[in-house]
């Protein structure tokens, strides 16, 4: 009892002591969706970083891929009187009362990652990607790299109706259109697993003469290419030189398979959504800019050359 | 003895139809189908890779077996992979050696199936819903081990359950196929399958009839535990890494449908660990196929579903009494105890 009395009061005395200290900084609450994804862990863990190299007092929220969650978590930090809000909305649909009800409250709300169906007078700005962006470059990377040697290549798909794979396979075919030398000879789907990207990978060794009739691998996200990889070499070949490697994400993983030869490339979805974010909250707070409706983040390309031992220690702290 | 061979091919004659058609079929779309070769000292082909990535179903489906077989179902196994993968991981990245890493492995998993025993045998639960309850929890409980992230290892020994070989086969095969053999030895050739039937068939009875009813469950659901924590491993060591998120996911699913498939009863009873294993092949055997199609992905869970409609429809009691010719006739006046192995 005693003790818990003097945890309790530590407790109000650390309140105090950092509501203090950061009443002239920036409060902002963050709703993120849960944790269902190594992707989406690095990015809180990054949120976190980035706000506290700002001095800013960021409040979280983690709604357990819940709706009703994100909502009472944007409700509380409107009655905090928070600064900004900034949302990783779980679902499209369904927000429109609750920005409002932001908006009323004169607290700007910027989304990450995702966006929402809603007016878009409702919110600052999103902050996300360009999924169909994403596959172009890595499309474009291919091309390039090949450079007019006929090449047969496999894919390996997201699941299935998602919007990753949809644009994620969009992008890479805009990329190719046109260089005839290119041929997608096969496309399933690894539904973004390891797991699912070995066996699908298996097939299309056996389907493709061994494999021996395969020039390059596209697979939407690292988790399947690294499965792949592992199914590359249990057929006897060697992945990275006898069929090139190529991918989409930047998890740390990817990089250990760079370094040792048996991947190519990777285009990284960024975790750090927050700092375009915070940016452009304090371009808005200090000088009343309006940011644009849709900032998109960099897609940017690694390869071999990029010291991929280097990013892999960057990255393995972040959470993935 | 030839009696007791006719009744046991009779049990099994419909899943191998059902096994060879599917066979002939996909082999009829992609000529190299049915091709063997030995590479890097194993057995190289499409039909070792149905074998190989069948490997965590037809564990599970082992253990569901036997727990249809006393009228129960465990929903919790694709969890419980989650957990031993994450486990086996954990351990291992840690600094255990291979044995310590195995053995607390597959004590999780027992220790998995005893929760699920003593809700069901002990405070009397209902078996989808106790299962339930660890298939919910169970993913949180890895996703806390791996701290959601996929925890990647490099231990040899370890990696070997996945994909080292044994006599030119693939390890998993070699585990699936050893451990399948000793659970069927185990339960036929001494009374427990006929008192798990017994339990299926009526609970109360086989109480009063002094069959010790709770160790029995708790025992079925431990066996269960245990196949989920081998599959757990042998898919971690597949890839290298423990998926806490996609590892087993929706396998339970698989397992029961495989037990189906072999022709055990949902509502306990007679049950054969043989058919159950050649269910899960068959399962995988059309995944497999679907994946050589070269379909587009749109369609593989529709030709999926189609293809179980159809084993299901040909299993049917309506079905088979129209097409009688289809079954062998049991050797007559020959007592029928062992037709259900």
């Amino acid at each position: 009892m005693k003790f818990r009395k003097a945890l309790a009061s530590a407790t109000i005395l650390a309140a105090c002591m950092f509501g203090s200290a950061s009443a002239a900084d920036l409060v902002v609450g963050f709703s993120q969706i849960g944790s269902e994804s190594g992707w989406r862990a690095a990015e809180t863990t990054l949120t976190k970083q980035q706000a506290e190299q700002r001095g800013i007092d960021l409040k979280f929220a983690d709604a357990q891929q819940k709706q009703e969650n994100q909502i009472k978590a944007i409700r509380s930090f409107i009655a905090q009187g928070v600064n900004a809000i900034l949302l990783a909305p779980v679902v499209a649909t369904g927000w429109d009362e609750v920005l409002q009800e932001a908006k009323d409250a004169e607290i700007p709300v910027i989304l990450l990652d995702r966006t929402v169906d809603a007016s878009k007078d409702l919110y600052l700005t999103a902050v996300t990607s360009d999924l169909v962006h994403e596959g172009s470059v890595a499309g474009k990377w291919l091309v390039d790299t090949v450079a007019g040697k006929p090449c047969n290549v496999v894919e390996l798909q997201g699941t299935t109706g998602s919007s990753p794979a949809i644009d994620r396979k969009k992008g890479f075919e805009q990329a190719l259109a046109g260089n005839d030398n290119l041929k997608i000879v096969r496309s399933q789907t690894g539904d973004f697993t390891r797991t699912k990207g070995k066996e699908v990978m298996e097939s299309f060794l056996k389907a493709e003469d061994g494999g021996k009739n395969i020039c390059a691998l596209y697979a939407h996200n690292d988790d399947m290419a690294v499965g792949a990889i592992q199914a590359i070499k249990e057929a006897g070949l060697k992945p990275g030189k006898d069929i090139l490697v190529v991918s989409i994400d930047a998890v740390p993983d990817i990089f250990q398979a760079m370094a040792a030869g048996e991947a190519n490339a990777t285009v990284e979805l960024t975790p750090n959504m927050a700092g375009p974010a915070f940016d452009a909250l304090d371009a808005y707070l200090k000088d009343g800019k309006e940011p644009p409706k849709w900032i998109q983040t960099e897609s940017k390309l690694y390869t071999q050359a990029d010291d991929p031992m280097k990013v892999y220690e960057e990255k393995k702290g972040l959470g993935y | 003895m030839t009696a007791t061979v006719k009744t046991y091919l009779g049990r099994l004659l419909p899943q191998l139809i059902v096994l060879a058609a599917i066979v002939f079929a996909i082999s009829m779309v992609f000529p190299g189908f049915l091709n063997l070769q030995i590479q890097n000292g194993r057995l190289y082909g499409s039909l070792i890779d149905i074998l190989n990535r069948g490997a965590p179903v037809v564990l599970l489906a082992i253990g569901m077996t036997v727990v249809i077989a006393t009228k129960g179902i465990d929903l919790s196994v694709g969890a419980v992979m989650a957990i031993c993968g994450a486990v086996a991981a954990s351990l291992i990245t840690s600094g255990h050696s291979l044995l310590e890493t195995l053995f607390a492995t597959l004590a999780v998993g027992i220790l998995c199936g005893i929760w699920n025993g003593f809700l069901v045998a002990v405070l009397d639960i209902q078996p989808i819903i106790a299962t339930l309850v660890l298939m919910v929890a169970g993913r949180g409980i890895a996703q806390l081990i791996t701290e959601g992230a996929i925890l990647t290892f490099n231990d040899a020994g370890l990696i070997f359950v996945g994909s080292g070989s044994f006599g030119w086969l693939p390890m998993p095969v070699v585990i699936w196929l050893v451990f399948g053999v000793l659970v069927a030895l185990l339960v036929r050739q001494t009374a427990l399958g006929m008192l798990i039937e017994a339990i299926g068939v009526n609970r109360q009875a086989s109480t009063l009839s002094g069959v010790l009813t709770p160790v029995l469950l708790v025992a079925a659901y431990v066996l269960s535990g245990l196949c989920a924590a081998i599959a757990g491993i042998i898919a971690a060591a597949d890839i290298k890494g423990a998926d806490a998120n996609n590892a087993g996911l929706w396998l339970e699913l698989d397992a029961i449908l495989a037990v189906v498939v072999g022709g055990t009863s949902l509502l306990g009873g007679r049950f054969s660990i043989a058919a159950s294993v050649l269910g899960a092949i068959i399962i995988q055997a059309i995944n497999t196929g679907i994946l050589l199609s070269g379909f587009p992905p749109e369609f593989n869970l529709i030709i999926k579903a189609a293809i179980i409609v159809f084993i299901l429809v040909l299993q049917s009691p309506r079905f088979r009494s129209a097409f009688t010719f289809l079954q062998i006739p049991r050797a007559a006046g020959k007592p029928t105890e062992r037709e259900a192995k």
